[in-house]
């Protein structure tokens, strides 16, 4: 099977993250990058299903030359071959589903996966838009019923179940109230959240092997999308300080806190 | 010294390896006095990090120093000097003479298995009665038959109770100090050799040991390369050493630098964070830009290192980094602890243990007063009858 999985090139969470006097966005000057946490998920699941039932994973990603790293780390990890979409300007996630939409198309994968949302602007909507373009099923917050210390994940079991004939997925997904189970046609596009498995590191051999793997450059042009963003990003500013804690003598005192003051009992 | 993509990759693994299998279990190991060396070194071996300068022949995958030394550099994370210190002994202090003179039989046997992280190794140079003075050392390597029979102690042996094999340097004949040493392989299964652990000062979680040797037969073949080349295949894998020492605390004085930074920005006294007081940020940016001259010391002798490894330069420039990064992590971890106040002299204080543990840089491979003799040889300004 053909597993197409995305790669975005996001902020370092640990890096020290400040927006620019203006707003016009955030200081990059110093930021270290990395591959999207819910992506590297994403890739570690794509690589456990082939390792079952055999194919590849293709990872793609949109940006600069720069998001190559990105490409470069999910080849590491064990990945065929990749898909970079050279693109500069702004893009909102209609746009990146409608690349991503062409992308899917001309590769015709069995499963997209990508990761819930992105740690940078935490949207959560571009699997959702993708599966609508192309007509697929979907299924969002891909979990497992086990947890990350079992067997089963020590084992790199994979959590997405393939139907007897590889023609349909079985996706457990987090819902607010549980675990949904979810069956879907192929192809479809899965979305995956936080639990569904511990990401491989990327070896050392990974890493040198990943020099000469393919990474084929398109671009919204070649692939015929209009990327004239209809979101526009008019101002970014820090969310307010958090202001100190206060102890209480007692929970007494805590209770009629959390029911007069904070009313949340 | 060149940081390509692969620098890049092979650094954020390193980095994510220490933080998610190290650091979080280093407390428990340096309460233990131990680390479960087996463990942690098939989990290196498995992403291929142990030989990253052996050929690849044996599983390693010949890359140059500039990529063993940025891991280094990345082992600094880890919250303790012990673990570090015993990831250097088996990756750039134990093997280089094996993996470069070793026989292809010996390097099969001894070098693959270690760079898988199967066998854990050590270093067996110091002696009860010397250290820093190589050619003093007193253990005697017998030719019997087919055998050498070992006998003789070792001392300050990292990764010691838990070694599989050690790379010992013995006296194998009674020829001039310089000319009558070899390294032998000794597999630490054998007969007649004991161990017995020391307590330290720092470096808490490694098992370092003193080792005892009645009588140890060992096949001759065991011996890495000729005989009596021992002295001289020591100084070499010494350059390699102290480049790894110098690069591994790199990392930990920038860390140190900023915990303290972040402390006294907190921490009020007299009406004003104390970081306020010129003398206390004046110092920072002072150890900060020692830090960085260091670095750039190191990443040049890499750059020699790379172009040609037999360099005299090279004996010089490490000799250099590894008394910098000695003499820096003492001034460093002392005068960062100071602005700690009560809270430096305290166990666990992160600050407090760089203290401990970092006291051994200026004494392990090779003591800065052996370092500055190396370095005047070089200069020419050392004097005739000293030996250097």
């Amino acid at each position: 099977m053909k597993i197409l999985v995305t790669a975005k090139r996001v902020e370092d969470p640990e890096s020290k993250i400040k927006v620019k006097p203006d707003g016009s966005g955030i200081v990059q000057e110093g930021l270290k990058y990395k591959i999207n946490p819910f992506d590297e998920i994403g890739v570690e699941e794509g690589l456990r299903l082939v390792a079952k039932h055999g194919g590849e994973v293709v990872v793609v990603s949109i940006g600069g030359k720069e998001v190559q790293e990105q490409l470069r780390h999910a080849l590491a990890m064990g990945a065929t071959r990749a898909v970079w979409v050279n693109h500069t300007g702004p893009l909102d996630q209609m746009g990146v589903a409608g690349l991503l939409q062409k992308v899917a198309e001309k590769e015709k994968p069995d499963l997209v996966i990508l990761g819930k949302q992105a740690i940078d602007d935490d949207q959560n909507q571009v699997g959702q838009y993708l599966a609508e373009f192309l007509g697929w099923g979907q299924a969002t917050f891909a979990s497992k019923v086990e947890s990350l210390e079992s067997e089963q994940e020590k084992n790199k079991v994979p959590a997405l179940q393939m139907g007897a004939d590889n023609k349909s997925v079985r996706v457990v997904r987090e819902v607010d109230n549980g675990l949904a189970t979810l069956e879907c046609a192929l192809p479809a596009v899965v979305t995956t959240d936080l639990r569904l498995n511990l990401p491989r590191y990327a070896s050392l051999p990974g890493i040198m092997k990943a020099k000469s793997k393919p990474i084929e450059e398109l671009t919204p042009a070649k692939l015929s999308v209009d990327v004239t963003p209809k979101v526009q990003v008019l101002k970014m500013a820090s969310p307010p300080p958090r202001k100190a804690g206060i102890k209480v003598p007692d929970v007494a005192t805590l209770v009629d806190k959390l029911r007069n003051e904070a009313k949340v009992v | 010294m060149q940081q390509t993509q692969e620098h890049r990759a092979i650094r954020q693994t390193v980095r994510k390896f220490v933080e998610q299998e190290l650091n979080p279990h280093i407390d428990a190991w340096e309460a233990a006095e131990i680390f479960p060396a087996r463990e942690v070194f098939r989990k290196l071996g498995e992403l291929g990090l142990l030989g990253i300068t052996k050929p690849a022949e044996f599983g390693g995958l010949g890359l140059d120093a500039s990529f063993s030394v940025a891991f280094a550099e990345e082992l600094g994370h880890c919250t303790c000097g012990a673990l570090p210190m015993a990831i250097g002994v088996v990756t750039d202090m134990a093997t280089p003479a094996l993996a470069r003179f070793g026989s292809d039989a010996l390097r099969r046997e001894f070098l693959a298995p270690t760079l898988t992280g199967e066998r854990v190794c050590s270093i067996a140079v110091s002696e009860p009665g010397a250290g820093s003075d190589v050619a003093g050392v007193t253990t005697t390597a017998r030719r019997d038959g087919d055998d050498y029979v070992i006998d003789g102690s070792k001392m300050w042996i990292t990764n010691g109770m838990q070694a599989d094999w050690i790379c010992l340097l013995a006296n194998t004949g009674d020829g001039p100090a310089h000319a009558n040493k070899s390294l032998i392989v000794v597999p630490m299964d054998r007969p007649g050799i004991t161990r017995s652990k020391i307590r330290k000062l720092g470096m808490w979680a490694s098992d370092t040991a003193q080792l005892f040797f009645d009588g140890v037969r060992v096949p001759v073949r065991f011996r890495i390369g000729e005989e009596g080349r021992g002295f001289a295949m020591q100084m070499q894998q010494f350059q390699e050493e102290r480049l790894f020492v110098a690069a591994s605390t790199l990392v930990t004085f920038d860390r140190l630098i900023a915990q303290t930074a972040e402390y006294t920005r907190q921490r009020k006294a007299f009406g004003q964070p104390i970081l306020d007081n010129q003398t206390v940020h004046f110092r920072l940016a002072e150890l900060q830009t020692e830090v960085e001259a260091l670095r750039a010391l190191i990443y040049r002798t890499v750059e020699l290192y790379v172009e040609n490894k037999d360099d005299a330069e090279v004996v010089k420039l490490a000799s250099m980094c590894k008394l910098k990064s000695g003499r820096l992590a003492r001034e460093l971890a002392d005068g960062c602890l100071q602005y700690w106040g009560g809270m430096g002299f305290t166990w666990d204080n992160p600050v407090a243990r760089a203290y401990r543990d970092l006291r051994l840089g200026s004494i392990g491979g090779g003591a800065d007063e052996v370092m500055l003799g190396i370095i005047s040889k070089a200069m020419g300004t050392l004097p005739r009858k000293s030996r250097g």
